[in-house]
């Protein structure tokens, strides 16, 4: 089973993370970049997978250069081979234009029976690129997955929601996104950390997948980021003294807070 | 290693085990340690991510490292918690190691796959009641009788000797005598669970309270004769040399100790408060900081450059001494002053530099205490 595992390279969650000034895309100087977390989860997913039934994992990011850094932790775990589409055209692409991009570079991988990708990374948080590329590939798509199991052309996956498990099943080729409870990822091995010097990163620029420049980017943006700001901090809470009237007094504050 | 600067990989290596450390053991080893319990589950996971097996071919299951990767993941280790790094080190530096290098092929086999996976330790017992920086005093003996060695004796602070996942012990013991009179040392293979090998129950110490350490006693012990590990009467040259190299990796522990003791003290500094201001703005608290930064980073220098030389195959004992000694030092002087500086916070067991402070001390005494150090370092200055 040929699986593609996306990844990206994000701020660290533990490092202060900031926008530009000028055109309110991530400002990546200002923070340690690391792979991120959930999509440490879904290349040790297509590992688990890739163990059971054999086949090949190909690593597929989409970022500026310093996002081979992703690649290499990818490699460094167990994936064969990656993909890594480097433009400077593409700063500022949203959620449509990076699943266009991504969607053909996918194109540009041999044979592949299953896409992972993380529900969501943890910078932008628009959950959304896994359902749009699955729509642009023509694949079904099985998305916020606790649990991937495959037998045979059949792929069968647990979402946990509020309300109870959703078991949902779909024939191969197909794209599931996973969840951050799916797995505990592993941690590279020395032996890893050597064999990921050999294996092969390809490299591609959006004119390599026949794209026009002109349509990713900011320029080829649906959307535009505006402004932002840090969250306020908390202020201190307002005390209450309890004088046998403390319960109208707790109801008449979260009236005005209109929250009842 | 090329210089001082760490190649890409040994790097990556060097970076994950940081990670890990945080994220596995940082958050549950204070609970272990109170409890003076073992953490199977974090050696577990060591074991999944091949750290015993660092410097081991991969032809019996290691990760086709060296010693200096053995080395760097000991120091990141240490920076948290030493008894998890000590019982890698015991298992790899003592055990594996010594198997892997004067180890029979079958011996290797039998053992280093397992070893590496973490899935059995190794313990190596040459300290005895009688006898420790005076190695050569032992008084274990194994005699020859029908194609078995047959043990008597006992073996003091062994590490890694009585878990569910200990393997063997290697003993060194008097075999017998030499043409010149004096005693014949060799070192034999006893695995857990051989009759008449008993170990008694855990030490009460000072430090390292989540690894495992024990007295063992040897009665009629017999295992069979192929057990020997290496040539008969070369035991002696065999556990110097082992003693050697563990030197080298001591002092990482202790460089990771002394390195720890600096991060949390400046992540401490930086928000505690006194007479109106936060405590790093005083200059008494950034001199004894920057003086535990230099310690920690010459130690780090010290051990770099012997594990150099031991690489290049190239004498390395006067150097692997100086890395001990200094590096323990170093360590013992930063627990030392890092308890200072978190005052009564510092004295209390849930805070890392309580750990650091008792953990310390045994760094000058184990594996070749200081003053066996300067012992070797005078001798190869010919005096």
């Amino acid at each position: 089973m040929n699986i593609v595992v996306l990844v990206k390279l994000v701020p660290d969650t533990y490092s202060e993370r900031k926008l530009s000034d000028t055109d309110h895309t991530l400002d990546r100087d200002s923070a340690d970049a690391v792979l991120d977390e959930i999509n440490e989860r879904a290349v040790e997913e297509a590992l688990q997978l890739k163990e059971a039934h054999g086949g090949e994992v190909t690593a597929l990011c989409v970022g500026p250069d310093r996002a081979v850094d992703a690649v290499r932790k990818a490699l460094q775990m167990g994936a064969d081979k990656a993909v890594h589409v480097s433009d400077a055209a593409l700063h500022g692409s949203d959620v449509i234009t990076t699943a266009k991009v991504l969607a053909k570079a996918v194109g540009t991988i041999d044979g592949v029976d299953l896409v992972i990708a993380g529900n969501e990374a943890s910078d932008g948080r628009a959950g959304a690129v896994p359902a749009i590329l699955a729509e642009l590939l023509g694949l079904p798509q099985l998305t916020h997955a606790n649990k991937v199991t495959v037998e045979g052309d059949t792929i069968t996956v647990e979402r946990a929601t509020d309300d109870g498990v959703l078991h949902l099943q779909a024939t191969l080729p197909a794209l599931v996104s996973v969840s951050e409870k799916i797995n505990e990822p592993r941690y590279p091995s020395f032996k890893g950390i050597m064999a990921a010097k050999k294996k092969p990163i390809t490299t591609l620029t959006v004119a390599d997948l026949g794209l026009d420049p002109a349509g990713v980017g900011l320029s080829g943006a649906w959307t535009a980021v505006l402004e932002a700001a840090p969250k306020p901090p908390r202020t201190a809470g307002e005390r209450v003294e309890d004088n046998g009237d403390g319960g109208t007094k707790i109801a008449e504050y979260l009236v005005g807070q209109k929250l009842i | 290693m090329r210089g001082f600067q760490l190649d890409e990989e040994y790097e990556a290596l060097r970076k994950t085990v940081e990670e890990f450390a945080h994220a596995e053991v940082a958050p549950v080893i204070g609970d272990f340690y109170e409890r003076e319990e073992f953490p199977y589950d974090i050696v577990a996971k060591m074991g999944r991510m091949g750290l015993f097996g660092l410097p081991v071919p991969e032809e019996y299951g290691g990760m086709g490292g060296d010693y200096f990767a053995l080395c760097l993941a000991l120091e990141e280790l240490a920076k948290v918690d030493s008894s998890v790094a000590i019982t890698l080190e015991a298992s790899v530096s003592l055990a594996a190691m010594p198997l892997y290098r004067f180890g029979t092929e079958e011996q290797r086999r039998h053992w280093l796959p397992a070893l590496c996976r973490g899935e059995l330790l190794g313990a190596f017992g040459l300290t005895e009641p009688g006898g420790g920086s005076d190695a050569g005093a032992l008084r274990t003996t194994a005699r020859l009788e029908d194609g078995h060695w047959v043990i008597n004796g006992s073996k003091s602070f062994i590490t890694n000797s009585g878990t569910d996942i200990t393997g063997f012990v290697t003993v060194a013991a008097i075999t017998g005598e030499q043409p010149d009179g004096r005693k014949e040392i060799s070192t034999i293979i006893v695995p857990a669970g051989t009759p008449g090998f008993s170990v008694s129950k855990k030490y009460s110490k000072v430090g390292w309270n989540a690894s495992d350490t024990h007295e063992l006693s040897f009665v009629d012990c017999r295992v069979p004769e192929a057990n020997l590990l290496g040539e008969r009467g070369r035991g002696y040259a065999q556990f110097l040399q082992t003693l050697d190299e563990g030197r080298i990796a001591i002092a990482a522990i202790g460089v990771g100790l002394a390195q720890g003791c600096v991060d949390e003290c400046v992540r401490y500094v930086g928000e505690r408060e006194a007479f109106g201001h936060r405590i790093g703005e005083y200059q008494a608290i950034q001199f004894k900081i920057a003086d535990m930064e230099t310690r920690a980073h010459t130690a780090r220098l010290a051990y770099y450059h012997a594990a150099a030389g031991m690489l290049r195959g190239e004498p390395f004992k006067k150097e692997a001494a100086i890395a001990k000694l200094v590096s323990s030092e170093a360590a013992m002087d930063n627990a030392r002053q890092a308890t200072q500086i978190f005052g009564g916070y510092g004295f209390m067991n849930e805070f890392p530099v309580g750990r650091f402070y008792r953990d310390a001390k045994i760094l000058e005494i184990g594996e070749g205490t200081s003053e066996v150090q300067r012992m070797l370092i005078a001798r190869e200055l010919g005096l």
